[in-house]
């Protein structure tokens, strides 16, 4: 249901220590996406409740992707194996609720991977301009 | 029909409410309706002969009352459990949500418990153990981890299109008039302020139909307890729309089972439930549907 | 309600190029809690820095919203301009018009109109910020090295010689650790004791080292710059301040039968006993195993012959408590446990001898006297079989033996071999290798003369079986280049077994809450960048603990560690990051999901009283945050179910107000 001139609104939150440094680095080199893509910065990945997710959809985003550094090489040692066991266990359920899943993603970007970072950026605001509007999670509860 | 009989209920709680073990019992009472059966405190020997109830209807599950009771009475208190209760006995041990010693446990043989008409509670249809896996006294007959069928309506659900899970979940979410009766009963949600009660916590409201918390109570929830829940099936029994809320709680834990190994939140005290665990190399996100490849 | 200042940067063209300002700047003064706003050429220059503090002054401005460069550039810069300015510098916040906009957008609309989402949403937060102020804890000017081999040692040296006191708790009645078995050292074949022992001796001789020998650390409580540490002092039954070290009880004591663990079984001791002549502390130590007087109180010939009067039977294991600002961890390795390696035949044959008894067969203080003899019989051994990786680099499905490689083996048994064939050149040497791993200064070059000078026959290959056949050993193996089955009749058999963290690092990794890998290494805080700090804050990593080293390593690392602990102990307090995590404690369960995620030790519970509205008082289990101690990561604040943990400078509620903004 595409609308002619749409742009999905996406939110991105980005772990200060790799994957916000690696959005820097896009910056850097020049590496362009989409403007539909809003940056949150926060200490460590570990640090977004997946309320702040559901809360960013309910106010109207088409799409959220969380970045962190990659497992293993966390700033914070182990904050991303509990944010990998979050995010896994909170996308499946929004799967299972029906929520298209392709609205939804973890990426490990490092502070060395600005091209990472930006063709992240630009395959998820594709696929997700590919899916049209959020309604689901807006409007879960309310009778048609 | 239970086959553990109310006398030998009642004289147990006599007798360990006379010999002192116990000042309380914790237990069922008759509430409006004979299939109404609510928890209730006894302290007399007399109010248990006469009030105490041992039936099908004694679904609801006591050890939740115990975090708030064991800090507001005195002495010791006696529980009566269930199989399934004692799961969540253990997980609210695991959490330091109240003192052993101030509980006397007696596990209570179940043979399945009914709703208002009379038929058998899905949890009870899809039983997954018998055992009582905490207990210091034990009435009847111990059973055994069962073999259960749980999961088949996960994946039924799973089964269909992200179309048709949206219409089922939107029907059933319909209905929702935002009791609270699933938080209030859930042994799992036993925080002193739920964010659903706090003004600060930024979600917080109950009425208007468009604030944040209201379309995504049942998915905070499910989360909030995911990896703690013990599957106890409290939230549908007492949902007076009929949602199918265990559906929620019973996908985290496949899941759990699937992507990290078999958990069953309180089998032991002491378990690290999944959520605040981790292996270096567990499923990624991405791994997690089917095909499971990268993205970029 | 706050008074917020924007200041939009050009960056020159850099930002103004994609992004109109003006616009920027004018969209945003419409913002909530927005009372001034504004945009210039270099917000970083000094020119654009006093803009900021005249504007806080004319203003009275209590925030600031910086829409610039990456805060990973300047929010340092415009914290320091804020706090100048009389205000707290955790009330600005950096909107990254720049990296994340104009750099990334060519069009100016959509630069533009990013910009200004980008500013709301800075400003968002800053409506919900907080002054925050760093703590600070004073530090105890006292360092602890729990281990005393050639780490400790080292660790200990570099702090004592900055002035800093040091204490050292080793679990042996010596200091010196397993560099006081080797016989030689590799790749300069200087001998061990040589250079080991007077580093011992100074370590007794500095006054600003303490050696609590025979000790073990039993408990440790606290953070950075304030540890709490109890270390039992084991009774060692002989006055340690009285005891000369002469040796006499050691020559007179009548049970003389007692497996020597500094030969490592291959001969005995008495039951009183100095480890070896250059210990260090050199006083003597009773067996309580062993002692007739301590087991059935009979005997008592020591304390008869002793002058100095230092024997004390009744002595009890003393208990010393102790304040640190520093903890460093050196307790070392061991090689594995041969059991499970039947197929080397270890257990069935003396003559079968792991490297570090090798090591003791050849030293001149060893059961031979220096003299390479079989166990079995005495005899001078004429072919000797060399195996590597004897439980080192096992697949994991293996279940016997270390999936890592012990690092050190290659070169102690090229030097093994290279020792044997310079003693006794009739003696042939085989050495059997999956792959010879020699980087390291003059390390390869040690390797080949080995091959080329000594003639060491290195088969790249396993051994499969080791067969004891009357004196001789029946070894089997295959030669991978060749393609070969090979059969040697061997008179020794060397294993050079994988080595371990000690048994002491599981138990002491708990009370430090220091975490470790699945081997039971300690874990660095960084792999690269800080490798010889543990994740929780104060607490350091010396050698082998760590991972496998040889000498050289451990000492640069003993170094660098030590460096570490004087760069804290000169501090006086610490300041801490005040971006922490806290706990609402009328919110707390007090079920310790926060305490399991938290990498740093920082959470701990305590039972605080509360009074109810009802006029009762509870008593629940309510969580704390040390805030020297928690470095803000947030893992926590998800974890925590009751949604009592929260983050300063990243707040739930600022988070969601940032969300909305974006979402607006």
């Amino acid at each position: 249901m595409q609308v002619e001139g749409y742009r999905p609104l996406i939110v991105a939150f980005c772990c200060n220590w790799c994957s916000y440094a690696g959005a820097d680095l896009a910056g850097n080199n020049r590496l362009s996406y989409p403007a539909d893509v809003k940056i949150i910065r926060v200490p460590c990945s570990c640090r977004v409740n997946p309320m702040f997710i559901l809360r960013a959809f309910q106010r109207g985003a088409d799409g959220v992707i969380l970045c962190g550094c990659h497992p293993g090489d966390c700033h914070y040692t182990t904050g991303n194996f509990y944010t990998r066991r979050r995010m896994a266990l909170l996308f499946s359920m929004l799967d299972y609720l029906g929520i298209e899943r392709e609205r939804t993603r973890v990426e490990w970007v490092s502070a060395a991977e600005g091209a990472k970072f930006a063709a992240t950026m630009n395959d998820f605001a594709r696929k997700v301009a590919e899916l049209g509007e959020n309604k689901r999670l807006e409007d879960l509860r309310c009778k048609q | 029909m239970q086959t553990v009989s109310r006398d030998l209920l009642v004289n147990k709680a006599a007798s360990l409410l006379n010999d002192g073990t116990v000042q309380t019992v914790l237990g069922w009472r008759k509430g409006l309706f004979d299939y109404d059966i609510t928890p209730a405190q006894f302290k007399t020997e007399d109010d248990i002969r006469k009030n105490f109830e041992w039936n099908d209807n004694c679904g609801a599950n006591l050890s939740k009352y115990l975090v708030k009771l064991t800090r507001k009475l005195e002495g010791r208190i006696l529980v009566f459990l269930k199989p399934c209760d004692t799961y969540s006995f253990n997980q609210l041990l695991t959490e330091h949500r109240f003192d052993r010693e101030k509980v006397y446990a007696v596990g209570v043989h179940c043979d399945g418990m009914k709703d208002a008409d009379g038929n058998e509670l899905e949890r009870c249809y899809n039983c997954k153990s018998k055992k009582h896996v905490v207990y210091d006294e034990l009435i009847g007959e111990e059973g055994e981890v069962l073999e259960s069928k749980r999961f088949e309506d996960v994946e039924w659900l799973e089964s269909l299109t992200p179309d048709e899970r949206f219409a089922f979940w939107k029907e059933q979410f319909s209905k929702c008039i935002r009791c609270n009766a699933c938080r209030d009963v859930c042994p799992a949600c036993t925080c002193e302020i739920c964010v659903f009660n706090n003004p600060n916590s930024g979600i917080e409201n109950k009425a208007p139909v468009t604030s944040f918390e209201e379309q995504n109570f049942h998915i905070i929830r499910a989360f909030h307890v995911a990896g703690r829940c013990t599957d106890c099936g409290e939230c549908s029994r007492v949902c007076p729309q009929h949602i199918p809320l265990h559906l929620l709680n019973r996908k985290h834990i496949k899941d759990i089972n699937e992507f990290y190994g078999e958990y069953q939140a309180g089998a032991e005290v002491g378990q690290r439930a999944p959520l605040i665990n981790y292996t270096p190399d567990d499923i990624e996100p991405y791994e997690i549907f089917d095909g499971g490849e990268k993205n970029v | 309600m706050q008074r917020i200042g924007v200041f939009v940067c050009w960056c020159g063209s850099n930002i103004a190029g994609t992004v109109d300002v003006q616009a920027v700047s004018d969209a945003l003064k419409n913002e909530p809690g927005v009372v001034f706003s504004t945009n210039y050429q270099y917000m970083c220059s000094q020119a654009g820095q006093n803009m900021i503090k005249d504007a806080i002054a004319e203003y009275k401005l209590t925030g600031i919203v910086i829409c610039s460069c990456s805060p990973r550039m300047h929010e340092a810069t415009f914290r320091k301009t804020a706090e100048s300015a009389g205000i707290n510098p955790y009330m600005v916040e950096i909107a990254n018009i720049r990296e994340q906009c104009s750099w990334v957008h060519k069009d100016k609309e959509t630069g533009t109109e990013k910009a200004i989402i980008l500013g709301r949403t800075a400003i968002a937060k800053v409506n919900l910020n907080a002054p925050l102020t760093a703590g600070e804890t004073p530090v105890t000017k006292r360092a602890l090295v729990i281990g005393g081999g050639i780490a400790g040692i080292q660790t200990a040296l570099d702090i004592a010689d900055a002035g800093f006191q040091v204490d050292i708790v080793e679990k042996k009645p010596t200091i010196g650790g397993k560099m006081t078995q080797l016989d030689k050292t590799f790749p300069t074949l200087d001998c061990a004791a040589c250079i080991l022992t007077p580093k011992m001796v100074d370590v007794a001789q500095n006054e600003n080292i303490r050696i609590f020998s025979y000790s073990e650390v039993k408990e440790v409580k606290g953070f950075v710059g304030n540890f709490d540490v109890k270390i039992t002092k084991h009774a060692r039954y002989v006055k340690e301040d009285v005891c000369t070290g002469c040796g006499l009880c050691t020559e007179k004591c009548p049970m003389k039968k007692v497996p020597n663990e500094h030969n490592l079984g291959m001969d005995t001791r008495s039951a009183i006993y100095i480890p070896f002549a250059q210990a260090v502390p050199k006083v003597a130590t009773i067996d309580p195993d062993y002692c007739n007087m301590l087991k059935n109180g009979k005997c008592g010939l020591c304390s008869k012959i002793c002058a100095a009067g230092a024997i004390d039977y009744t002595q009890k294991d003393e208990e010393i408590e102790e304040k640190y600002g520093a903890i460093v961890v050196a307790t070392g390795y061991n090689p594995i446990s041969l059991d499970k390696f039947d197929e080397f035949a270890y257990n069935q044959s003396k003559d079968v001898v792991t490297s570090l008894e090798l090591e003791r067969l050849m030293n001149a203080a060893g059961p031979t006297g220096g003299t390479l003899l079989r166990p079995s019989d005495g005899k001078h051994p004429h072919t000797i079989v060399m195996v590597q990786c004897v439980g080192s680099r096992c697949s994991a499905g293996a279940r016997k033996g270390k999936e890592y490689c012990s690092k050190i083996c290659c070169m102690y048994t090229a030097k093994h071999a290279m020792l044997i064939r310079d003693k006794y050149p009739d003696t042939e040497v085989y050495v059997f290798y999956i792959d010879v791993r020699t980087p390291g200064k003059n390390f390869d070059e040690f390797y080949r003369r080995a091959v080329e000078e000594y003639g060491v026959h290195y088969i790249k290959g396993m051994v499969g079986k080791v067969s004891p056949e009357g004196d001789i050993l029946k070894v089997q193996g295959s030669d991978l280049i060749t393609n070969e089955q090979i059969h040697i009749d061997a008179d020794m058999v060397v294993l050079a077994a994988a080595i371990e963290p000690d048994k002491s690092a599981r138990p002491l990794a708990t009370m430090l809450t220091a975490s470790m890998d699945t081997n039971d290494f300690f874990t660095e805080a960084h792999p690269k960048l800080r490798p010889v700090e543990s994740p929780t804050a104060g607490v350091y990593l010396s050698g082998a603990c760590q991972g496998p080293k040889d000498i050289p390593e451990t000492v640069a690392q003993a170094g660098a560690a030590a460096s570490k602990v004087i760069g804290l102990l000169c501090k006086d307090s610490l300041k801490n990051n005040p971006c922490i995590a806290h706990s609402d404690e009328m919110m707390c369960n007090g079920c310790s999901c926060c305490e399991k995620v938290c990498a740093y030790g920082a959470i701990t519970y305590v039972d605080k009283e509360f009074r109810m509205p009802d006029r009762t008082t509870q008593i629940r289990r309510v969580s704390q945050v040390n805030p020297a101690v928690c470095q803000g990561c947030g893992a926590c604040t998800v974890a925590c179910p009751s949604g009592a943990m929260n983050l300063y400078g990243f707040a739930n509620e600022q988070i969601i107000a940032e969300v909305d903004a974006i979402c607006r």
